[in-house]
């Protein structure tokens, strides 16, 4: 059987790799501590020598639209291209083209849809910056394979946090009996708290820290227990408008465990947003 | 009331450089233009088959041809759409960086939780 290398969850921060290519001149003050950070974060997968990618996001209204909205969604297609016109003139982020694994995606929807989730797919995706973002961050070569899952967590009705932690538990049961001698990681991004075109955005810190600080620590603690508690649809409009994107965390940490504690986690308290890093090894630290 | 027209006008214009230049600089008759050949348009879809009922209220309309953002939060257009949408054509206009996504939050200051539904 397959074999889970690492399972990573981490926010998508669009402005990374304009922070990080900038010349000296141009760069944001807080750039060389964040670039440290993302060094240390992507040896974490380095180390887990993975063969494929697992890549949980979500598309913001780039290909997915209101007249044909999936709740979730898997690709299925040899390449996918990847950014768009506006993230490249908001973001700076370059085109790119991955490379796809047709027959996990094929494994995952078969097996999705037999544990009664009912996934749409898409043989032609065009996969944006909650993908990419990743890719840049933790393997910047962009040489491996990937499958990319689309979440909703954009356009309500969306689903409940409890569902994103069930399609969690049904991915690594999925990749634990995939018939395969590859590693694969998962690697998903989300948000902690964020506010986006409303009055508590681009503030010192993200919009929330308290909620912040308790998502670390849930996700740290892998205590799903406690963020399915504290968390609904309607409590995470509290946080800041944008902080349904909480529910790609909680999905990962389906993916990881009830109780499973991260092998890294690191944060960084950036304006607008916290940025937050986290790590697991369901198979043992790689030596 | 089509929070789901409103959309799709930020949406459509939002993924084309020419549409959003055209809009910054003449959005009353790129509203018109759009109300009356783009709005029917079902996405995705070939030529020829297109809906039949979809158009503005008349505080959308103004609200779209006034580049009143705050209206727009207020009428329950998707806050993403609309922001990235009014950074592409404003953000120039403002010398420090993030400037105006400082201000537009400013002007969205008297909302409250519950901030208006954005579901369609």
């Amino acid at each position: 059987m397959a074999t889970l290398a690492a399972v990573i969850a981490s926010t998508h921060h669009p402005f990374y790799y304009k922070a990080s290519t900038a010349p000296p001149e141009e760069r944001p003050p807080f750039a060389d501590e964040w670039v440290a950070k993302i060094t240390a974060f992507r040896e974490t997968l380095t180390r887990a020598r993975p063969d494929v990618l697992v890549m949980v996001g979500s598309d913001h209204f780039h290909q997915l639209w209101l007249d044909n909205m999936p709740q979730f969604l898997v690709g299925k297609a040899p390449f996918y291209d990847a950014n768009w016109y506006n993230e490249e003139r908001e973001f700076g982020l370059p085109r790119m083209l991955l490379r796809g694994h047709e027959e996990l995606s094929s494994h995952i929807l078969r097996g999705g849809l037999d544990e009664g989730f009912d996934l749409a797919f898409s043989n032609e995706l065009r996969i944006d910056h909650s993908i990419t973002c990743p890719i840049i961050t933790l393997r910047p070569e962009a040489d491996l394979p990937i499958v990319p899952i689309y979440t909703n967590i954009f356009a309500p009705p969306l689903p409940r946090p409890g569902r994103f932690v069930e399609l969690g538990h049904a991915i690594r049961r999925l990749i634990d009996t995939w018939p395969s001698d590859l590693r694969v990681a998962v690697i998903g991004t989300g948000h902690l708290s964020l506010e986006l075109g409303g009055p508590r955005q681009f503030g010192p810190h993200g919009p929330d820290p308290e909620f912040d600080r308790k998502a670390v620590e849930w996700i740290a603690s892998g205590d799903i227990e406690r963020a399915l508690a504290e968390v609904t649809l309607d409590s995470l409009w509290t946080p800041g408008n944008a902080t349904h994107g909480f529910m790609d965390f909680m999905l990962m940490m389906g993916v990881a465990g009830e109780g499973a504690k991260a092998d890294y986690a690191d944060s960084l308290d950036l304006f607008h947003t916290m940025e937050a890093y986290f790590t697991w090894y369901p198979n043992g630290v790689p030596a | 009331m089509s929070k789901y027209l409103l959309n799709k006008f930020l949406f459509t214009v939002d993924r084309d450089p020419d549409l959003v230049e055209r809009y910054r600089a003449a959005p009353h008759e790129t509203v018109a233009w759009w109300e009356s050949t783009i709005a029917n348009e079902i996405l995705n879809c070939h030529g020829g088959e297109a809906s039949t009922w979809l158009s503005f209220s008349p505080g959308e309309r103004e609200a779209l041809t006034s580049h009143d953002y705050v209206r727009l939060f207020e009428l329950g257009a998707h806050p993403f759409l609309t922001l990235t949408l009014f950074i592409a054509m404003f953000e120039r206009d403002y010398e420090e960086p993030l400037a105006f996504q400082k201000e537009y939050a400013a002007r969205l200051s008297h909302f409250s939780l519950p901030y208006p539904d954005i579901a369609t």
